[in-house]
This record gives C-alpha cells, sequence and structure tokens, in this order.
C-alpha cells in the first residue's frame, strides 16, 4: 500500500513537470523581419533573450522588403494572425496606427526607459500619444564623399554644405577617365528607392508632393528646380547607367573607389568605413545633407520598428521580446558581444551621450545631427497636410511613388525631358488623387 | 534512310546550340561562382570569373542561419505532393478526352488552359480568406491543393497530347479481352504512356519547385519551402550578394541534378508527338 502511494505520487510529481515543462515552453511568437545586418545580428543574440524568458519560444520570418509589406499588410488587413512580431518603417506606422492594426505599446516596463529614445525618431512612430512600434534602429541621410579627393580638388567640405557646392565638388572630384564620379545618388526606380532621395532633396528646394488642398504640385517652380538641377549634376558628374543604381549599387561603387560622394542612409557610414568590405574606408568623411537656404535639408528619416498586429494572439509575450530588443540592456549586450561599432544605431539618447560608442562610431555625431534635423511632421517649407520626410504617409503613395519614380527615372535615363517628366507626374498624380477620392 | 548533314553544317549546328547552351546557362553559374567569393568580390569592378580567393564561408553562414533541411523537405513535400495529387485528376480526366471526347471537349481543355491566364493576385485574398477560416494557413496541405489546382491545366494538356498518340484500337482490343476500365488504364493505357508521363512529371515538379507567389504569400514558418529560404537572404540595405547566391545554390540544386539525371526522359517526352 505504502509502495502504491509513493509510487502515486511520484508518478504525480512527474506529470507535474512534465506539464510545467510544456507549459515553459507554451507562448512562441512568430517575428517578420527583413535581412539587414543589424537584424541578423538580433537573431544570432536572442539567446539571451530565451534564457532569461524560458516560457517564450521565438520563430523568425525573415523576407524581402518588399514580399514582408505584402505578407503582414494582408495578414493584418485579413486578421490571419501569422505574425505577432512585425518590422515595420516610418512610413507605416502613422497609417496602419490610426487604422487600430496595431497593439500601443504602453506598459513596456522601466527597463526599456520610453523617455530615452530620440524625440525625432519617436514622434514619427507616435500616433495620438500612444507609441505603436519601437523603433530597432534609425537612420537619416547625409554627404558621405572621399576626403583624399576633396583634398585633391583643393576644396575644404563644410559640415553643413550648400548643394550649389555639392554641384561644385563634384565637378571638380570627376575624372571620368580613371572611372572617378563626382557624385553618386539614387536613381533606380522606386518609393523608397529614387523618390526617397527626390522628395527629401525637394523638401530643400522647398517643393512639396501636394499643398493644404492635396493638390499635386509638381507643375511649380519648386519641383523644376529640384528635377533639373538633380538631373543637370547626374549628368555632368554621376556614373554611366545612374537610372539603375539604388542603395545597393551605389555602395558598392563608393566602397570600390568610384564615387566623390555619395548622399544616402547613415546606416551606410558602417559599411563604407570598415576595411574589410571597403577600399576607402580610411578615406570617408561626414556632412549633413544639402540645403538651399531655405530652412530645410535634404535628409530623411526612417526607422525600422518592431510592432505588434491587433491580429496577434500572443501581444504580452511579443511586448516582453520588443521591449528586450529596442531596449537599453540590448545595446549593451550587442556591444558585449560584438563590439560598440556595431551597435543599432540612430534609436536612444543615450547611447551618442556614451564616450565607448563615439570612439568606435566616427560617423555617430553626423548621425544623431542629421536624424535631429529632419521633421516628419513639418518636412516642408509650405504647410503640407501630411506627415513624413521623404515619402507621404498615405496608403496612395506606395503606388503613385513608385509610378512617379519611374518617370523620373525615365528623364535621367534620357527618354524624356525634366519638362515632360514633371507634366507626366502631375498629371498621373492628379488623375490617383481624385480617383481616391482627395 | 536517314539524310546525311554535310560535315560543315553540322559543325555549325554544334557550336551554335552550345553558344546557345551556355549563354542560358551563364546566369546560373555565376550565381553558383558568385557563392565561392567574398561580398567584396561579389561586387568587385571589373567582375572576377574565376581568379578569386574560393571560399566556402557564404555556405557555413547560411547553414548556421538557416534551417535548411526543414525547408527542403517542405519543397519536396510541396512539389511531390501536388504532382502526385495532379496525376490522379489528371491521368483519368486526359484519358476521357483521349478516348471518349465529347461535343464540349475542346471547349473544356481551352478554357482549363484559360485559367493560367488569370493574374495570381486576383484571387490572392479570397484564397487568403478560405485558408484563414478553414485553419489552412501556413500548412503543406495547403500548399499542395493550390499548386495542384495552379498545374492542373498543363498536366491534363501534356497527358491529353501523349494519350491521344496511342491507338484507341489497343485499348478496344484489351476492353474485348475483358480489361474492366481501371485495368485498362493501369495495365494497357498507362504503360504504353510512361515517357510522357514521366516528362509530365519532371516538368510538374520544376514548375512547383520554382513557384514562388503562392509559396511566399502563404507560408510563414511551418509550410515554409526553398522560395521563402531564397527571400530571407535578399537585402534592399547591404550587400549580401555572395549569400544570397550560396543560399540560391543550395535551393537549386536538388531540382538542377533531378534535370540533369533525367534530361533524356524530359526532352524525349516534351518533344513527343511534335513532328508527325
Amino acid at each position: 500500500m505504502y509502495l502504491k502511494n509513493v509510487l502515486g505520487a511520484t508518478s504525480a510529481l512527474a506529470l507535474t513537470a512534465a506539464a510545467t515543462a510544456a507549459f515553459a515552453q507554451d507562448t512562441t511568437i512568430t517575428i517578420a523581419t527583413v535581412n539587414n545586418g543589424d537584424m541578423i545580428r538580433m537573431q544570432g543574440l536572442t539567446d539571451a533573450f530565451t534564457e532569461a524568458h524560458p516560457d517564450i519560444a521565438l520563430e523568425w520570418v525573415t523576407l524581402e522588403e518588399n514580399v514582408l509589406r505584402q505578407n503582414v499588410t494582408t495578414d493584418i488587413a485579413q486578421g490571419g494572425g501569422q505574425y505577432d512580431v512585425i518590422t515595420i518603417g516610418t512610413y507605416e506606422v502613422p497609417i496602419w496606427g490610426e487604422r487600430e492594426w496595431l497593439v500601443p505599446l504602453t506598459d513596456m516596463g522601466d527597463d526599456f526607459a520610453a523617455d530615452d529614445l530620440l524625440p525625432a525618431i519617436a514622434g514619427g512612430l507616435t500616433v495620438d500619444g500612444n507609441l505603436m512600434a519601437s523603433p530597432f534602429y534609425g537612420e537619416s541621410s547625409m554627404v558621405m564623399y572621399r576626403t583624399d579627393l576633396m583634398d585633391a580638388a583643393g576644396l575644404e567640405m563644410p559640415d553643413a554644405p550648400s548643394w550649389e557646392f555639392i554641384r561644385e565638388a563634384a565637378i571638380a572630384m570627376t575624372d571620368r577617365d580613371n572611372d572617378i564620379y563626382g557624385v553618386c545618388l539614387r536613381g533606380k526606380p522606386g518609393w523608397g528607392e529614387n523618390m526617397a532621395f527626390l522628395t527629401a532633396m525637394s523638401n530643400s528646394f522647398g517643393a512639396r508632393w501636394f499643398d493644404e488642398d492635396w493638390t499635386p504640385q509638381f507643375d511649380t517652380q519648386e519641383w523644376a528646380d529640384t528635377l533639373n538641377f538633380y538631373l543637370d549634376l547626374m549628368n555632368e558628374a554621376g556614373p554611366p547607367g545612374a537610372a539603375n543604381n539604388g542603395f545597393n549599387e551605389n555602395l558598392a561603387l563608393f566602397q570600390q573607389g568610384q564615387c566623390g560622394m555619395w548622399i544616402d542612409a547613415t546606416v551606410a557610414a558602417s559599411f563604407v568605413t570598415n576595411p574589410d568590405e571597403s577600399e576607402v574606408a580610411d578615406s570617408v568623411g561626414f556632412a549633413l545633407a544639402p540645403d538651399n537656404g531655405l530652412g530645410r535639408r535634404g535628409n530623411w528619416l526612417w526607422a525600422w520598428s518592431l510592432a505588434i498586429p491587433a491580429s496577434s494572439d500572443a501581444p504580452e509575450a511579443a511586448k516582453t521580446f520588443i521591449a528586450w530588443a529596442t531596449g537599453p540592456g540590448y545595446l549593451e549586450l550587442v556591444a558585449e558581444n560584438e563590439g560598440w561599432a556595431n551597435v543599432p544605431p540612430g534609436t536612444r539618447t543615450s547611447l551618442y551621450e556614451n564616450p565607448a560608442y563615439l570612439e568606435a562610431a566616427p560617423f555617430a555625431e553626423m548621425t544623431l545631427a542629421s536624424i535631429n534635423e529632419a521633421d516628419p511632421q513639418n518636412p516642408t517649407v509650405d504647410p503640407v497636410p501630411y506627415v513624413g520626410v521623404q515619402f507621404v504617409a498615405i496608403p496612395e503613395f506606395q503606388g503613385i511613388g513608385t509610378q512617379v519614380g519611374q518617370i523620373f527615372s525615365s528623364a535621367l535615363a534620357g527618354q524624356i525631358s525634366a519638362e515632360e517628366a514633371l507634366e507626366q507626374a502631375q498629371a498621373f498624380v492628379t488623375e490617383e488623387m481624385d480617383a481616391a477620392g482627395y | 534512310m536517314a539524310r546525311a548533314v554535310p560535315t560543315q553544317r553540322r559543325i555549325t549546328l554544334s557550336v551554335v546550340a552550345w553558344v546557345i547552351a551556355l549563354l542560358i546557362f551563364f546566369p546560373i553559374l555565376w550565381t553558383i561562382l558568385t557563392s565561392f567569393k567574398t561580398e567584396a568580390e561579389a561586387v568587385a569592378d571589373p567582375p572576377l570569373f574565376l581568379n578569386f580567393a574560393w571560399t566556402l564561408e557564404n555556405y557555413a553562414v547560411v547553414q548556421e542561419r538557416s534551417d535548411y533541411l526543414r525547408y527542403l523537405w517542405n519543397s519536396i513535400a510541396i512539389a511531390g505532393g501536388s504532382t502526385l495529387l495532379g496525376l490522379i485528376i489528371a491521368v483519368p480526366a486526359a484519358w476521357s478526352m483521349a478516348f471518349v471526347p465529347g461535343k464540349r471537349t475542346k471547349d473544356i481543355l481551352l478554357w482549363m488552359l484559360s485559367t493560367k491566364m488569370l493574374p495570381a493576385v486576383g484571387v490572392l485574398y479570397p484564397i487568403r480568406l478560405i485558408l484563414i477560416n478553414l485553419g489552412l494557413l501556413d500548412t503543406k496541405f495547403a500548399l499542395i491543393f493550390i499548386l495542384t489546382l495552379i498545374n492542373l491545366p498543363i498536366i491534363v494538356w501534356m497527358l491529353y497530347t501523349y494519350f491521344r498518340e496511342i491507338p484507341g484500337e489497343i485499348l478496344e482490343a484489351a476492353r474485348m479481352d475483358g480489361a474492366t476500365l481501371w485495368s485498362e488504364i493501369a495495365h494497357v493505357l498507362t504503360p504504353m504512356a510512361v515517357p510522357g508521363i514521366a516528362s509530365t512529371v519532371l516538368l510538374n515538379i520544376i514548375l512547383a519547385w520554382n513557384e514562388a507567389f503562392w509559396t511566399l504569400t502563404l507560408t510563414t514558418v511551418d509550410a515554409a519551402p526553398l522560395t521563402a529560404f531564397i527571400a530571407s537572404y535578399s537585402s534592399p540595405e547591404g550587400l549580401f550578394y555572395a549569400k544570397l547566391s550560396a543560399a540560391s545554390t543550395m535551393a537549386i540544386a536538388p531540382i538542377l541534378i533531378m534535370g540533369w539525371f533525367s534530361q533524356k526522359q524530359l526532352v524525349r517526352g516534351l518533344t513527343f508527338g511534335a513532328v508527325k
């Protein structure tokens, strides 16, 4: 009888332990993300999270940016519940947040230190006073230039150059016989490719996509000045075939020493200064994106951020993960494992007050200055009814931005003139916005 | 008697064939070569053909980062499953159309083909909603079913073409000998149509293996095949071409090897009935 009781008790204990173990891995969250260095690094460091939270298991889905955007949009709109944490940008957050597609990130815990987030970045991710996504890394755009070529041209890059200086320097640095081009800029069509650059550039020329009544503005002098300047600059000092060049193509050209200047995402600074990847790593300088003296610079603002779709069935576990992945503790974890230079940039004030980071990342101060220069709520010289520096945060923008990008890319390829491109853009955007009921 | 082909003409034709073959194969060759380069060598200008420091590092990184075997198994299950299910439906369908055609058989065949002209994205939302409601999103079963439907017109058409080459009298003779419908299809028709069925199977596996729209939009983790494996290495911000090439090479290797060993069968099947 005694033995029977002991066996019974042991079995009950074993069953309880097994049930506890099963419960310990009860919550699995699926994280949809994009393929870039910082995100991949995070995947490699998640053992630290699962050790601290044995009750939460992580599943990763890494997709190309546009596929991810399409899948996540479809999933949220249909309530599919495939993802618990999604990686989205500053473009999606205001639109999806307003539609209540995202879970507000409140009660993230003291360790999360929400007040430490950079105000410019947090502002772009806040809807009705609630943080709807937490930034994983933030970026602006700036001028990256070859100090040796600048010296050889007898010029000195100011910290805050004008577009006229950029043109002068680009022409001076161009040496076509030796495959060196003064400036490399995006030309590949796409709302996130050439139109990110051109929209940000147009802000500094006083142009805007729409006036306060949502009337397209491509027929204005400001847009004519923007596009003509861009085309002239690229024709005079740009690389051949620039209409096919996006971020990656220009990165390759710059790293191989073929660009005097490159105006693009601040995140590129860590690539072009890495001696393992870049042939010009020891001769790169940084400056703010150019302006025209009108009070706006041609730099953008973007943050890849983690958010929880309203369709998630594990929002609390997802919140725990986001608080870990975007909290200050994660930055220290990366620094411990991979050094301060590899810490995801552009999200927290404390990072830019950390002497170890400032020493390891020579581009840190210029990155912060560029981020602080951007104002997504007031991106243009004249007032606009939309939010967004290099995009217009309305659902229609992906379509019209890409179409206008194709028209401007055709102008860069020499197939149509700047005047024709602006006429086509104005007609197309007017038609689309009318159809959308604006 | 076979017509003699002059030597000069034969050499010219051979050279032209090799040039065309190399042109078609070059992107695959370049992907394979890039997979053995460093990221810096992958984007070097001028491009490096063979004179680079060969490395297996990209394969090691891909292997470490991704569960390749899980993706591979999903691809095998989805491609194999959809082909098998397709054959089970298509063999009887093609038999009836080839040997007992009705008044509307031609119309049905053309209608089946016309469904291939429908843009897939047009039915994405309804299909996703159905799968969500049935709890079948991100399952291999759902993809097997959908890919079967997508490739069914091609399977039926191919089998129909092969079956029509088989004299109906042989089947009639089998029937006179007392064969049932099942034995007629299983023991008389199928053995004679093996080359056609084999090439249909091969082509369908290739189509299902390479299908990227549905496999990317209807899967996340559990049913994600090799197309999702490749997509996870595409990056708009960062030069990861060498790793992407390694992932692509690993994804196409099984189908490339299968195609290599079965090329005679495939060509024979695809050209069957083309020359009369």
